[in-house]
């Protein structure tokens, strides 16, 4: 974005794709898909202390069609993985998918017959957050991360899914 | 002994195998031909009145003969009174009648010991998997299985 230099009123210079992202940067709504203690740091990264609201992103939409993020908080086994895949299926693009926690990035400690290892063996994945769980300050450092994605008009994990 | 074991001794002592008081738990080992008139027994009689199947489960004594063990913990709200009845049932053939007839409440420990056993119950009005989706192969709690064994992820339903 190039302003007047003269530093007065005028007009500013962008390309419109720069303009769309900072409108979108500033207002991710996320989807939370909470089955687990993970869900609960989500409520806490929501409420006043933390107030996610600060990064645009504390609209929490809960029906799929009008959400941009999947955040997936929690232990997801295998007879929930296609209902997962399912949410995420029915978001409109653009959209993103951050991994909170062990559980949901690779299993954790339900090393078993009955948890999906990690939830990158259904989805893209654009940001894991490790921990178990993570403070509110992880998903907060995640929205950013998501923001930053968006501002450098980064590729999305979509776009290089599947992995090979 | 216990009133508890000493009356079923009494009422079916061709069908009661072995019984102990170990820490105060009376247990029963019982043959599973006549499980559920046993169990009705149990329920009806006016001194045992065990009106509350508090749990039904499954153990895999694997390399023993018989190897399944299907375990019934009762409680008389009553007479305040527990006992705990267990079945062995051969690897080959892991029937036993099922108990919904005698306390609707057992449905689903049995469905569960179904799933995560192969315990097949007997008379069972709907006995599928209640914990592991359907097309989940083979019985995750076995001693056999194996432990690093992944199945095949489902994808959403058309």
């Amino acid at each position: 974005m190039a302003m007047n230099p003269g530093g007065g009123g005028g007009y500013s210079l962008s390309t419109l794709e720069s303009m769309v992202a900072w409108g979108r940067k500033y207002s991710l709504y996320p989807f939370t898909f909470a089955t687990a203690c993970c869900g609960i740091e989500v409520m806490g990264a929501f409420g006043t202390h933390y107030d996610l609201s600060r990064f645009g992103a504390e609209v929490v939409r809960f029906s799929p069609r009008q959400a941009d993020v999947l955040l997936v908080a929690g232990t997801i086994n295998y007879k929930m993985a296609p209902v997962l895949k399912r949410i995420y299926d029915q978001m409109l693009e653009p959209k993103w998918v951050i991994s909170m926690g062990v559980c949901a990035c690779s299993g954790g400690f339900y090393n078993n017959y009955s948890v999906l290892q990690g939830i990158d063996k259904i989805l893209p994945v654009d940001v894991y957050i490790p921990g178990c769980p993570p403070n509110p300050e992880g998903i907060i450092d995640a929205v950013v991360q998501i923001q930053k994605l968006i501002e450098t008009g980064a590729p999305r994990a979509a776009d290089r899914w599947p992995i090979k | 002994m216990s009133v508890v074991l000493d009356r079923l001794r009494t009422r079916f002592p061709s069908e009661v195998a072995s019984t102990h008081s170990d820490f105060g738990d009376d247990t029963a080992l019982i043959r599973r031909e006549r499980i559920v008139e046993i169990l009705t027994f149990l329920r009806d009689d006016p001194e045992l009145l065990f009106d509350f199947a508090m749990d039904l489960t499954a153990v895999d004594y694997l390399g023993e003969s018989p190897r399944f063990e299907v375990v019934y913990h009762l409680y008389s709200l009553e007479k305040r009174h527990r006992v705990r009845i267990k079945v062995r049932l051969h690897e080959e053939d892991p029937v036993i009648d099922s108990a919904v007839a005698v306390w609707p409440g057992i449905n689903w420990y049995e469905r569960e010991a179904y799933d995560m056993y192969g315990v097949v119950f007997r008379g069972h009005p709907n006995l599928r998997r209640i914990l592991m989706y359907e097309e989940f192969v083979g019985h995750p709690l076995r001693k056999d299985y194996p432990k690093a064994k992944r199945q095949p992820t489902i994808g959403p339903e058309e």
